[in-house]
């Protein structure tokens, strides 16, 4: 059952009927016990008091019959006790006396003391009691069935004001669930009637103390949501804006184009939207990195690859910008040294140092890419012999969209970015420092 | 018209600086807010179109600097950033314009002669002197009924004269109009110009001056 209310309803009315019925079995079963006890005790005494009146004198035998009922019925005003027979026998065996609506049948066969017989289709329990003295026998039973009837009416005197409580109960139950539910039903609404712009918090005031927990999770997940939708949204932004200088150098360049003068100026121009489509497309492709290295599809997946393997099949891809660049690429990387299952991540890092290496490289100088472990880390180093950083712009150069003062036309301001970030997603670091003798060495630095 | 084009986006910077040359302005293109306040400093810009993200700071504090230190420089700001909130902050700094990327070259053009104009109060695009009025827009001139034609360098030789009467142009300023900073000069074409010049307008219109360069002949009274 999925209905918490129904389900409370259940649990608490089969819990109550459980325990009623419990109850009613061992009030009935005490009952019982105790209506035995006194209403054998009063049939004995009954009996004796017959007997002895008829002893002790003056009294007949008829009035005593009948005395042994009035005495009983004025003691205990109780209207079942019409239901006590009393027979005074003979020890001969003929009927003495009896009292009035005592049965046709003799009540028992047996000598002194309790029996239970059939007299007349009905069972009875009789008291009998002998005088051999004064030759007569005075037997005192009820019904069986009287003392049935008492005990079901002492039950169901004592239930029965528990059987009506109980819809009351399960009433209440439902009122009590569903009150307590409405806050339930109210965050639902509140919730649901939001536009998926607002991402505030829920009010948590109002809310039983059993649901903030819940509610103070959801606002947990609402300024998560919040925080990485605020990011997404101005690095949307910030990326439409960086791509709108390149449309601007594309349309000014297509307006040239048309409007050249000469076939000079014109191709010219063409050749900058050549440019100018290669640097969007790049940029394009850097900020699909971007996204890819900032929302990795899971953790880490597939199967662990050798690092070194990883960093040669870098290399190998940037051979063909390499040669057009002049510049050598020289890796040098044990095999079998470490490594990694963030195929992925380390990939586009190592792509975006090596390519930012290969590019501020004069022609005619070597890149060195090496793989290496230095304590708690593996170290990918990437060298070259550019123009290096400066001081004013080390500080920035990771920081999205920044693109330094001899930035390549090509450069989206996206490499070092997305490498710190692919850096900080695998647990690791990225350090630039100067080199020793000219250039740049980038460092990164990964959790072995 | 010399126009200063801080922009560093190779391309667009490239296309700015040909497609307003084109126009009949005199461009010349920095990459940097450094090489902007050089340029500034060094020479009378008649206004300066402004990138606002530059690789070695903002372009609005290079505009507040601008405007802090005394200069009325007429600026127009391109930017990719054209909300509201951007073009108040722009205007706010100082800019007298602001024009969104991606733009339309006639566009740029038609807002820096308006921002010349304002700045030199004049309500025309027209530049008068003895009779002929130079049309910046067309890049023609009128004389009473007649219509001249001319070319793009003649127009612009004639342009920077016009620009301001009397004074006297060297030839390597004129020759820094037609080609900018960066680019090879054709020898003797300031000289070619002007002769075309002078065939058009009438050998008197411009005077050469022994050793100094070109200035427009008197106004004669009318």
């Amino acid at each position: 059952m999925s209905s918490i209310r129904g389900r409370l309803l259940a649990i608490l009315l089969l819990a109550t009927g459980v325990i009623w019925l419990s109850a009613a079995l061992w009030t009935q079963v005490s009952t019982r016990a105790q209506v035995i006890q006194v209403l054998d005790r009063r049939l004995e005494e009954s009996a004796r008091m017959v007997a002895s009146l008829i002893r002790e004198g003056g009294l007949s035998v008829d009035q005593a019959a009948q005395a042994a009922r009035m005495e009983r019925a004025d003691a205990d005003g109780f209207h079942l006790l019409h239901q006590l027979s009393c027979q005074i026998w003979g020890l001969d065996g003929t009927l003495i006396s009896e009292s009035a609506g005592a049965p046709e049948g003799r009540l028992s066969e047996a000598g002194n003391g309790f029996s239970e017989n059939e007299v007349d289709g009905e069972l009875w329990r009789v008291f009998t009691l002998a005088d051999p003295e004064l030759d007569f026998r005075v037997m005192v039973g009820d019904a069986q069935a009287m003392r049935d009837q008492l005990v079901r009416n002492v039950t169901l005197g004592q239930l029965a004001p528990t059987a009506l409580m109980l819809p009351l109960l399960a009433a209440l139950i439902w009122l009590t669930v569903g009150r307590g539910l409405r806050s339930l039903d109210r965050l639902g609404a509140a919730l649901s009637n939001r536009p998926a712009s607002d991402l505030g918090p829920l009010d948590e005031a109002p809310a039983p103390r059993e649901l903030r927990p819940m509610i103070a999770a959801l606002n947990g997940l609402l300024r998560r949501v919040d925080a990485a939708r605020d990011r997404e949204r101005s690095f949307t932004a910030f990326a439409a804006h960086e791509l709108k200088t390149p449309l601007a150098g594309l349309q000014t360049q297509a307006e040239i184009a048309r409007m050249a003068p000469d076939t000079a100026t014109r191709t010219r121009a063409l050749v900058q939207i050549e440019q100018g489509v290669k640097r969007t497309d790049r940029m394009v492709k850097q900020l699909l990195a971007m996204t890819a290295v900032e929302h990795p599809p899971g953790a880490a997946s597939g199967a662990p690859q050798d690092g070194a393997a990883l960093l040669q099949a870098v290399a190998d891809d940037l051979a063909p910008l390499a040669g057009r660049l002049g510049v050598s690429l020289q890796v040098s990387a044990p095999p079998g040294l470490w490594s990694t299952a963030e195929t992925t991540l380390l990939q586009t890092a190592l792509r975006n140092l090596v390519e930012n290496a290969l590019q501020a490289s004069p022609r005619g100088e070597t890149v060195s890419a090496a793989l290496s472990l230095e304590g708690a880390g593996a170290v990918f180093e990437i060298r070259d012999r550019g123009p290096g950083i400066s001081d004013a712009e080390r500080p920035h150069v990771t920081e999205r969209f920044f693109r330094g003062a001899g930035a390549t036309t090509s450069g989206s301001g996206l490499g070092l970015a997305i490498v710190a970030t692919a850096a900080a997603r695998m647990g690791g670091s990225l350090h630039l420092s100067p080199r020793e003798g000219g250039g740049e060495c980038a460092r990164l630095i990964l959790p072995r | 018209m010399r126009i200063l084009i801080v922009e560093d986006d190779a391309v667009l910077g490239d296309g700015l600086s040909v497609g307003l040359r084109l126009s009949g302005f005199s461009p010349e293109l920095v990459e940097t807010c450094a090489d902007a306040r050089h340029a500034i400093a060094m020479e009378g810009f008649e206004a300066v179109v402004l990138d606002l993200m530059l690789p070695d700071g903002s372009g609005l504090e290079l505009l507040r600097e601008l405007r802090q230190s005394g200069s009325d420089m007429p600026v127009l700001m391109l930017t990719a950033r054209d909300g509201l909130d951007d073009r108040v902050t722009g205007l706010d700094a100082g800019a007298d314009d602001y024009l969104g990327k991606p733009f339309e070259l006639p566009e740029l053009s038609a807002r820096l002669r308006a921002l010349t104009r304002r700045a030199q109060g004049r309500a025309e695009n027209l530049l008068h002197w003895n009779g002929l009025a130079l049309d910046t827009a067309r890049m023609s001139g009128r004389r009473g009924p007649e219509e001249i034609a001319f070319s793009r360098r003649e127009y612009t030789v004639l342009a920077a004269l016009m620009e301001r009467p009397g004074s006297i142009l060297s030839k390597a300023t004129l020759e820094e109009r037609l080609y900018g900073w960066q680019e090879d000069i054709e020898s003797n074409t300031v000289e070619v110009h002007v002769h075309h010049l002078r065939a058009k307008l009438g050998s008197g219109f411009i005077q050469t001056v022994r050793g100094a360069g070109y200035r427009l002949a008197p106004e004669a009274a009318t």
